[in-house]
């Protein structure tokens, strides 16, 4: 048991700002990385929500915490798995999100795409092979 | 079998509380072992002992103390989640200037990696919430 | 790895209990616990979504609802919390779609 790398999934189903699931969750994730673990966040239903660009809280006088997700890439979050049924339902394409993306150092620090658009069939695939989902 | 179990919400106001309470009960009843009960979002409220319930109705913060003092359960308050809610230790009162404390017996207040290290150390991770 | 999807929520109220029926594969329990019972009745249009998976429902938490197991869909297996103990046990991972 000791010393052995788990695949822990975030799934992430709700919008930003109208809870603090979303926020919250981010925190675990920040925090999570230390563990060094193999780590997937999922975004589906109202989660995918949560990476839209262009949040401008100012008026509502909430914290904007969205630039958070574009620092993912620095704590080695490199699998980022959004719900494409999630997206065609809510009207959105990956164009209306961040664009997130991590530094491969075996590659000169290449940078590559963490975002991976999936049927909801290859979520459940992907799903089914962690070791623990955390949800919020 | 080898549990950690995470709770998202306060006492009454879900049943997540309370399903997360049975479930551990029965758990422990079968002889499984709970290496952690971390309590996040709306979850730390079940960690003040300043609830005052109606006698007919169940104890929510009472029988999480109890149940782990009966099985020497570890109890974890997220601190960060704590530090927004108003749970306060000893510690979190001196730190941050604040004039009084509220936690119940048996648990404990501590940082998200507890949360992980649950989950990287046991063999499910069961999250009850809303 | 076989997956227990556990379900909290009314299926009139949230979707999650659709969710757990698009995520479970051969092999995957679904287990409906809290509000989520009420997906289990038959003569409601929720129970449809639960057809062909293995369906466990929470009896506690249908008695405090007042929910009578004959109301129940066919092939819906009672259990109590020793029985969900037994369903984390016997899974490889938990999922709690809230």
């Amino acid at each position: 048991m000791a010393g052995e790398i788990k695949k822990l999934m975030y799934v992430n189903r709700r919008a930003p700002y109208g809870t603090i699931y979303a926020w919250e969750s981010l925190e675990v994730v920040l925090i999570g990385a230390a563990f060094d673990q193999d780590v997937s966040l999922a975004f589906m239903d109202d989660g995918v929500y949560q990476l839209m660009k262009g949040q401008d809280t100012e008026a509502s006088g909430m914290k904007n915490f969205s630039a958070t997700y574009g620092a993912l890439g620095d704590y080695e979050i490199t699998k980022i798995f959004i719900e494409k049924e999630s997206l065609d339902e809510r009207g959105l394409t990956l164009e209306d999100l961040q664009h997130l993306v991590w530094e491969d150092e075996d590659d000169d620090w290449a940078e590559r795409d963490s975002i991976q658009l999936v049927s909801r069939t290859e979520l459940a695939d992907v799903m089914s092979g962690q070791d623990i989902m955390f949800n919020f | 079998m080898k549990l950690t179990i995470q709770v998202n919400e306060g006492p009454y106001q879900h049943q997540a509380s309370d399903s997360a309470y049975n479930f551990a009960k029965a758990a422990l009843d079968k002889g499984h072992e709970i290496f952690r009960i971390f309590f996040y979002h709306d979850g730390v409220n079940n960690g003040t002992r300043l609830t005052t319930p109606p006698q007919d109705d169940r104890n929510v913060v009472n029988r999480w103390s109890e149940l782990s003092k009966e099985h020497d359960l570890d109890l974890v308050i997220c601190v960060a989640a704590a530090q927004r809610r108003g749970i306060v230790d000893d510690g979190e009162a001196e730190r941050n200037g604040k004039d009084a404390t509220n936690i119940a017996d048996g648990f404990r207040i501590s940082g998200l990696g507890q949360l992980i290290e649950g989950a990287v150390e046991s063999d499910r991770l069961v999250v009850f919430g809303d | 790895m076989p997956i227990l999807h556990v379900v909290n929520k009314s299926p009139y109220e949230k979707n999650s209990v659709a969710m757990a029926a698009g995520y479970a594969k051969d092999g995957d329990t679904v287990l409906l616990i809290e509000d989520a019972v009420y997906a289990a009745i038959k003569a409601g249009s929720a129970s449809a979504k639960l057809s062909g998976l293995d369906v466990s429902v929470l009896g506690s938490d249908l008695a405090a609802r007042g929910v009578a197991e004959d109301k129940l869909a066919d092939g819906i297996n009672v259990i109590d919390y020793a029985g969900f103990v037994d369903l984390v046990d016997t899974k490889d991972s938990v999922q709690s779609w809230l």
